[in-house]
């Protein structure tokens, strides 16, 4: 059942076009991967469909609703959260305080609770009367997944996750995905690590310059057809 | 000169002006608002506890119960309707018009109540004291002082206790992110000026009962506060406290040494802090 659709989505910051007619679709449960480099589109993307940017109601649909219109904590209120790139943590609050925001404006009962985070991420029940700010970037990106998962979402967005962080650190964060999935969640990752995307998800689409270059099952796409939808070029090995 | 009454009247003196300052205090901090018409508010406030005083007959502490949830009334509106327009990068827009509010709020009263000075009278304890040993202190005075750490524990209360006041402060750091978590900031930014409004009733209710207070007194009680929020760091409600005592006990040793030092004394020990503490004494930690 498809959950989350867009529908020729177009974006602008002003007189810049970041989006040409981007369509993509989630289904229940499924996991998808939007890759890209930088300037690609993929975090104007994830700002449009978690409200943060204003676009035509019928460009995204949520269960067959038009949402692009509607202001972020509405989008909130119907399921789709969101893990903002750069983590946005909030520094006067501390580590508990930032998880327990998470569901201000949607309180559903679920599997996700303060609990159930810390079960999650055990590091953060010991650090949780810490400044949030003061964790390391790992810690601080597993306190914002754990704040977008309080709100028990439907539809997670998940914007660059891997940025900055060590891959041990990245592996580790990945390692969490298949429970957060046993809850039945969706998960939009944006990424541009490749590999670790095309290990978590079940789909990927391949965006350049506002557009969608490529889309495929993740175990049907070749590593040439990536290279050539992500760069624009064919893959060469170097000898 | 007797020290300790004037440093205990000083003191007593700054509870007051920390009411002054608290709701500018929690506005500057939640949403880096600087509201010129502060002031005026706390005048306008005034004016109402005075007109159901003498309209209805009722007690002044009576008429600030009724006056309170009006005033949170006309501060959300004035937040979610005109004053959110103003926020933004640019901190002139809020400035000039709080400074434009302030004009019309001073017109508009002294059209309604004209130039006279006016005072609401609160019976026989305006006059009644208590015994402390060496000194005595007035019990409105004592009153406004208690109510003033009352008041801000309140108010600290709901900032680090609650989920709304999770909220203030989540706004307060990104206003953007959240909006992710289901917060409208909108409307956090008015519930901030409504809970400004009550206290600024609070304030006015002291302020009339203690002196007079006529259309244009505004923007010296704004002074006042202004001094105290900066002293004491902005955005600290504690630091505003502080801010209001020091201020209080300069000048009472001012107008101890001679009466007409009063005032100026007040505006040096501002300027003595912001010379060597130039964000003020507990600045917020996050800024």
């Amino acid at each position: 059942m498809t959950l989350l659709e867009t529908k020729g989505l177009t974006a602008s910051y002003g007189d810049f076009q970041a989006l040409f007619g981007v369509d993509i679709t989630v289904g229940a449960g499924e996991t998808i991967a939007i890759i890209g480099a930088n300037g690609a589109g993929k975090t104007t993307l994830m700002r449009s469909i978690s409200g943060v940017l204003a676009n035509s109601a019928a460009s995204i649909l949520y269960r067959n609703e038009p949402i692009g219109a509607l202001p972020a904590p509405d989008i909130l209120a119907r399921g789709i959260a969101m893990v903002p790139e750069g983590r946005k943590l909030f520094p006067s609050l501390t580590v508990e305080e930032n998880l327990l925001i998470g569901n201000y404006g949607r309180k559903v009962d679920g599997p996700w609770t303060l609990e159930s985070i810390f079960a999650l991420f055990p590091i953060l029940e010991e650090r949780r009367n810490n400044p949030a700010t003061a964790l390391s970037g790992g810690q601080q990106q597993m306190v914002a997944i754990g704040r977008a998962l309080m709100s028990n979402p439907e539809v997670l967005l998940c914007d660059e996750i891997s940025l900055g962080l060590a891959p041990v650190v990245v592996r580790g964060i990945y390692a969490t995905f298949p429970r957060i999935r046993e809850t039945g969640a969706s998960i939009v990752i944006v990424e541009q690590d490749i590999a670790q995307a095309l290990k978590v998800a079940d789909c990927v689409y391949c965006m350049m310059e506002g557009r969608v270059t490529l889309t495929g099952r993740s175990s049907d796409l070749s590593r040439d057809d990536i290279h050539k939808a992500y760069f624009g070029t064919e893959h060469h090995e170097l000898a | 000169m007797n020290w300790l009454d004037t440093i205990l009247q000083g003191v007593l003196l700054g509870g007051l002006y920390a009411l002054f300052a608290a709701g500018l205090s929690l506005v500057f901090g939640i949403m880096r608002l600087v509201n010129l018409a502060h002031g005026d508010l706390i005048v306008l406030a005034a004016f109402l506890i005075l007109v159901l005083v003498t309209a209805l007959g009722l007690n002044p502490f009576v008429a600030a119960v009724i006056a309170a949830p009006l005033m949170f009334a006309i501060g959300w509106a004035l937040q979610y309707l005109l004053l959110n327009r103003t926020l933004g990068k640019d901190i002139l827009p809020p400035l000039l018009v709080t400074f434009g509010l302030s004009i019309v709020i001073q017109n508009g009263l002294l059209e309604s109540f004209s130039a006279d000075s006016r005072r609401v009278f609160a019976g026989s304890l305006e006059s009644a004291s208590i015994n402390l040993g060496p000194v005595n202190a007035g019990i409105m005075p004592l009153m406004t002082f208690f109510l003033a750490i009352a008041v801000i524990v309140c108010l600290n209360q709901l900032i680090y206790r609650t989920s709304v006041g999770r909220a203030f402060r989540a706004t307060s750091d990104d206003p953007v992110t959240a909006g992710l978590m289901g917060i409208r900031p909108q409307r956090i930014f008015a519930l901030a000026t409504g809970l400004a409004m009550v206290v600024v009733t609070i304030a006015a209710l002291y302020l009339g009962t203690r002196a007079n207070f006529d259309p244009t007194s505004g923007p010296s009680r704004l002074i006042y506060a202004f001094e105290a929020v900066i002293i004491g760091g902005l955005g600290s409600l504690w630091g505003t406290l502080a801010g209001g005592i020091i201020l209080g006990v300069a000048q009472t040793i001012g107008a101890a040494i001679n009466p007409e030092w009063q005032i100026l004394a007040g505006h040096l020990a501002f300027l003595g802090v912001l010379l060597f503490k130039p964000r003020g004494l507990f600045p917020r930690a996050v800024d």
